[in-house]
């Protein structure tokens, strides 16, 4: 049923997926163990996941087929002694990075890890100095000096409000 | 001039950065598969007597294996394209049936035609999550070491049949 939608239309795929959003964990298809120390590791572990058919919900999430089938998966191997880090390692080996909520740290996602902090440095150091170059217009003449045009950014946007000012 | 300058600069960027994105297609998830040898697999086929094959029976020769099933419309729409690309290559183009009825999967073969060298019955969807199937249907090209050298999630279209798959399957059957 989830598959069907998964390449039906979108709408179709959004309906399946949400068809019964597991506020508590769905238990296992084939036979619920009663083991909640299990559980919850699988539960906790199946939160790291993607559900590729959803792609924005954690297989813990999902109740479409795939992830049941791998929740199973995760708790059949849990319960055989595997570590989580194994249990992550099986599914990228077989879906790749993609199945990680956290994506691991590595040349192709150096972006995804440090672009947001760097957008936001190169945005607080535009503002401090456009606030400083603001400053020293301010002040006129005593602290006009001070200001340095290294920064063509910061440079353009401090003549922007030397205009306005 | 430089007041327009940086704005418009941002835009441009931001605008390459948007129009990249939207021509990529987020369900197009790269294979680790690739370039990896095929999941060892031991499955049942379709056959009667039932026979077992597994990844080593296959080696020695390139083949395709194409993953269906008779609940899936999309894997009907893609059939016709199947049973004509088995007309159009010597490749054997093996079936893994995942997670159907062996009834129903019979029937829909007899329905529609059976294209494939043998059909592996994959009915609890295990040798599917040893290949990453999770978009069915889903089409492997594996070459003669056991290599995984290609893989489609969702169905193959003419133009994928001509530009990618035939003249992949020549240069490894060759």
């Amino acid at each position: 049923m989830a598959e069907r939608g998964a390449w039906a239309a979108a709408a179709m795929l959004a309906l399946a997926c949400h068809a019964a959003p597991a506020a508590a964990p769905a238990p296992a298809a084939g036979g619920a163990p009663a083991d909640p120390a299990l559980e919850k590791r699988v539960m906790r572990l199946s939160e790291e996941l993607r559900c590729l058919v959803c792609q924005n919900q954690t297989i813990a999430d999902s109740n479409a087929d795939l992830a049941v089938d791998l929740r199973n998966q995760v708790r059949e191997q849990l319960r055989q002694g595997k570590s989580e880090d194994d249990v992550r390692r099986f599914m990228v080996a077989r879906y790749g990075d993609f199945v990680l909520y956290r994506p691991p740290l590595k040349a192709a996602t150096l972006l995804l890890w440090f672009g947001p902090p760097a957008l936001l440095a190169v945005g607080l150091a535009v503002l401090f100095v456009t606030l400083r170059r603001r400053r020293a217009l301010a002040g006129a003449d005593e602290e006009g000096g001070l200001v340095e045009d290294d920064d063509p950014a910061a440079a353009a946007l401090g003549s922007d409000a030397a205009r306005r000012a | 001039m430089n007041r327009l300058l940086i704005p418009a600069a941002v835009f441009a960027v931001i605008a390459v950065f948007l129009g990249v994105g939207l021509t990529l297609n987020p369900r197009e998830v790269p294979s680790p598969l690739i370039g990896k040898p095929v999941p060892a697999f031991s499955l049942p086929t379709m056959d009667t007597p039932v026979r077992t094959l597994t990844a080593r029976d296959l080696a020695g020769r390139a083949w395709v294996l194409n993953v269906f099933a008779s609940w899936c419309a999309p894997c009907r729409e893609e059939h016709p394209l199947i049973v004509d690309l088995v007309r159009r290559t010597p490749v054997p183009v093996y079936g893994l049936n995942y997670k159907d009825r062996a009834e129903d999967a019979r029937n829909w073969l007899a329905r529609f035609g059976n294209p494939y060298q043998a059909v592996l019955v994959d009915a609890d969807g295990r040798a599917g999550i040893d290949f990453g199937v999770y978009g069915v249907p889903e089409t492997f090209v594996i070459d003669r070491a056991g290599v995984v050298r290609y893989k489609k999630v969702g169905p193959l279209t003419r133009e994928i049949i001509d530009a990618k798959i035939l003249p992949l399957l020549k240069e490894l059957d060759g």
